[in-house]
């Protein structure tokens, strides 16, 4: 592990990796992951995606059914988890509850027969990261959640791994605390220039931390990619809904031109939109973000459409407008309070514009 | 959770309406509930008191109870008060005596008397009987002259220093003999003559028994209680049923099954000697083998039970921690899930260990004549000899072992003793 390494080639990949439990469903099916060094790299998912599963057998509890995982171009699949080297922060923390703090902290040192001058030393500087100083000889039971969130983090960096896994560590913190701790954890990731991949299902906390996020549904990587890019343009539909809010209308793909196409809705309108994973003559959905949409006034133009506002709410800093269009009731626009007519009243007709550029054509996703 | 916000600020205290404190008004409601949690286990302590405190606290007392001279001869030992023992007693005093033996004579009392004289010193329970039988004196004649006349040893002042000696409301006696000590003539505590030594050696011998049967209990109850905590429920469950089996059937019909399974003819020798390791058949029975084997057999749902309730509440992710942080499976059980189970242990241990204690039938059936633990004396008294003072005196000293056990455990296992558990 000494060894210097190619900043190029990847800290961890996986490859075709796939595992089973009951030899019937794959929980993961055919994963291929490189994982950058130094980078923040969130796994996010609904439960049962997969995600956690994937986690787990990069730090040596599972083993994949098939397929490859190499960790500093290492095949380590079977290598037991205790000569891996990898830090992992647990969800509810797991410090050992008859250990003080100071002696979580040195557990993994003595374990790696550091002289204890340096086991002290590090022990410390453990301490410092997380500012918790003056907690060495209290018992985990007697700090804080966010205390031993952060514990629990100096812990799994006390022994200098260059990758370090984290299982939903702040699902436990109440609001306030989770993004206080998104922060000071990107900060030390960055601080440090370890690898870190991040177990989450909650999007805004995967938004805030990773430099890209993989999003898992169903055992598949739906899309991997920086937080802007994932945003603003997923690639099918259910990252589309899974990240942010997203407005959907059905219809059938008309014409392809390259990075354009046309789709006519079933009212029969026809928008033009960025082609996503669909082909011409294919059934389409066009998503699009409620803060892209366009209160268009009388002005023609592309991408027009013509609603019935339904409800108004007020958010202080923006206005969120339920309208009806195309007899799709779910259909919701966000717009800051400085450029809304504030005469609108439930019931009035109004004209959106969707920006082509903003607007995607994906795949219709199966009925549940 | 506390977070960065400090909510313990000093705010005024605000009071009620009518103006009572709030601390008053704490109190009170308080007080409402604790009232509400004594009525709940009134019953429960009722019974403890009636069935359970009360008995033994009477049945202890037995144990230093005096009242053979002390109840029957009020007279004689109210005129000894004032003797200085140095010289057999004045007229007074054997007048004193011969009126309350003859009011004795042909009650039960007079068989008490010489009883309880005789363990002072082997001769004078027919040294009362013989008197009794020549009672009344003639009430011309000086009761000393009389008495001396019946029996010389009247005369003598070893007898008096007994009567004096037997004559207390409580007695060590029965406590000193069943730690094998005496008090001899002069008033000292003596050890007791090495052929009457008995007591000592079967209390050690009750606690070493009882130290390895729990040993035992526990070699071979974790690993049951480990895998029925990490197996899955419905499998574990099963284990559980195995584990319980044997509380399905009494104690007497386990005893039984290992006699038939243990002796010279049984299943087991007959595998052995069929399996050629050994020629003749092993004596297992009758000994302390038999007993160690039927003791672990009864006992250990006791040690599974209480590990298991701990080691289903250690998370696994413990040991999973512990092998990412870099330690071997083996250490990190030692170090990580081991010490967590500790409370268990301890539970466990102290349960076994305090029933082995007063164990009585399976040594009683399977052991031979060296294998007798306490209890085996204690129903030996009560039941063969009707020496309830003996009885009482054992039991006394093995509650005070079995409490002291306990406040060891207290102080070095004990729940509120395990540093970590009390921030719970």
């Amino acid at each position: 592990m000494e060894a210097v390494h190619n900043r190029q080639a990847p800290h961890v990949s996986f490859r075709n990796v796939q595992k089973t439990y009951d030899g019937e469903t794959l929980i993961v099916r055919d994963l291929n992951l490189d994982i950058r060094r130094g980078e923040f790299l969130t796994l996010l998912g609904p439960s049962g995606s997969g995600k956690t599963t994937c986690l787990m057998m990069l730090a040596g509890f599972e083993t994949p059914t098939g397929g490859e995982i190499r960790l500093d171009g290492e095949v380590i699949n079977r290598v037991p988890p205790y000569r891996r080297n990898i830090g992992m922060v647990f969800q509810n923390y797991a410090l050992f509850p008859h250990m003080t703090v100071a002696d979580n902290l040195r557990f993994p040192l003595r374990v790696r027969k550091l002289a204890p001058s340096e086991v002290e030393a590090r022990v410390k500087r453990a301490l410092d990261m997380v500012q918790l100083e003056a907690f060495g000889s209290r018992y985990p039971q007697q700090l804080s959640g966010g205390q031993q969130q952060r514990i629990a983090l100096a812990r799994a960096l006390v022994f200098d791994p260059q990758l370090v896994l984290m299982d939903e560590p702040l699902g436990a913190l109440d609001k306030n605390l989770r993004e206080r701790m998104q922060l000071e954890i990107k900060h030390i990731q960055q601080k440090l220039g370890i690898t870190v991949v991040f177990v989450t299902h909650d999007q805004s906390e995967a938004l805030t931390m990773s430099d890209r996020i993989a999003v898992f549904n169903q055992g598949v990587i739906q899309q991997i990619d920086a937080p802007e890019a994932l945003y603003e343009y997923p690639t099918n539909s259910f990252v589309a809904d899974f990240i942010g809010e997203n407005n959907a209308l059905d219809g059938t793909v008309v014409a392809v031109a390259g990075e354009e196409c046309e789709v006519r809705l079933d009212c029969g309108t026809v928008l033009r939109a960025r082609t996503g994973n669909v082909g011409a003559g294919g059934r389409a959905r066009i998503a699009v973000r409620p803060e892209r949409v366009q209160l268009a006034g009388e002005a023609e133009g592309t991408n027009r459409l013509d609603a019935t506002v339904r409800e108004l709410i007020y958010l202080g800093d923006q206005i969120r407008l339920r309208v009806e269009l195309a007899g799709k009731h779910e259909f919701t626009i966000k717009a800051p309070v400085s450029q809304l007519d504030r005469s609108l009243r439930p019931g009035d007709a109004i004209r959106l514009g969707l920006d082509p550029a903003h607007t995607r054509a994906l795949d219709v996703p199966a009925a549940h | 959770m506390s977070t960065a916000v400090d909510t313990s600020a000093a705010l005024p205290l605000p009071a009620a309406g009518d103006g009572t404190p709030l601390k008053k008004r704490l109190r009170r409601a308080e007080r409402r509930r604790n009232l509400l949690f004594g009525a709940l286990i009134l019953p429960l302590a009722l019974v403890v008191l009636v069935a359970f405190i009360w008995p033994i606290g009477s049945l202890l007392t037995i144990g230093v109870d005096n009242p053979e001279i002390h109840d029957n001869l009020p007279r004689t030992l109210a005129v000894l008060e004032d003797w200085n023992g140095s010289a057999p007693p004045a007229e007074t005093a054997y007048r004193a005596l011969a009126d309350e033996l003859t009011a004795a004579k042909g009650s039960p009392a007079i068989a008490a008397i010489a009883k309880r004289l005789n363990r002072e010193n082997a001769g004078y329970r027919s040294l009362v009987m013989k008197t009794a039988r020549k009672l009344p004196l003639d009430a011309a004649v000086p009761a000393r002259e009389a008495l001396v006349a019946i029996d010389a040893q009247w005369g003598e002042l070893a007898t008096w220093q007994a009567i004096h000696r037997a004559g207390g409301a409580l007695t060590p006696f029965y406590l000193l003999a069943s730690i094998d000590r005496m008090i001899d003539a002069d008033g000292n505590i003596v050890v007791a003559p090495e052929e009457e030594r008995i007591y000592v050696d079967v209390l050690l011998r009750t606690f070493w028994m009882s130290l390895i049967v729990t040993v035992c209990c526990l070699v071979l109850g974790f690993p049951v209680a480990y895998l029925m905590a990490s197996l899955s429920t419905r499998h574990s469950n099963m284990l559980m049923i195995f584990v319980l089996l044997p509380f399905w059937t009494s104690v007497l019909v386990r005893v039984a099954a290992w006699i038939v399974l243990l002796q010279n003819e049984g299943l087991v020798n007959r595998l052995l000697m069929w399996l050629g390791l050994t020629d003749s058949p092993l004596q297992l029975l009758f000994n302390r083998f038999g007993v160690y084997v039927a003791m672990d057999h009864i006992l250990l749902p006791f040690m599974v039970l209480p590990l298991y309730s701990v080691m289903k509440g250690i998370s696994p992710v413990y040991m999973r921690a512990a092998l990412s942080l870099g330690c071997p499976p083996f250490r990190s059980f030692w170090k990580i899930y081991f010490p967590q189970t500790l409370p268990g242990i301890g539970a466990g241990g102290l349960l076994v260990f305090i029933m082995c204690m007063g164990y009585y039938i399976t040594p009683a059936l399977l052991g031979g004549p060296k294998e007798q633990m306490l209890s085996y004396f204690i129903a030996f008294y009560t039941n063969q000899t009707i020496n309830w003072g003996m009885a009482a005196a054992l039991s006394a000293v093995l509650l005070a072992a079995t409490l002291l056990l306990y406040m060891v455990y207290a102080r070095y296992l004990g729940p509120t003793r395990v540093k970590y558990m009390k921030a719970r």
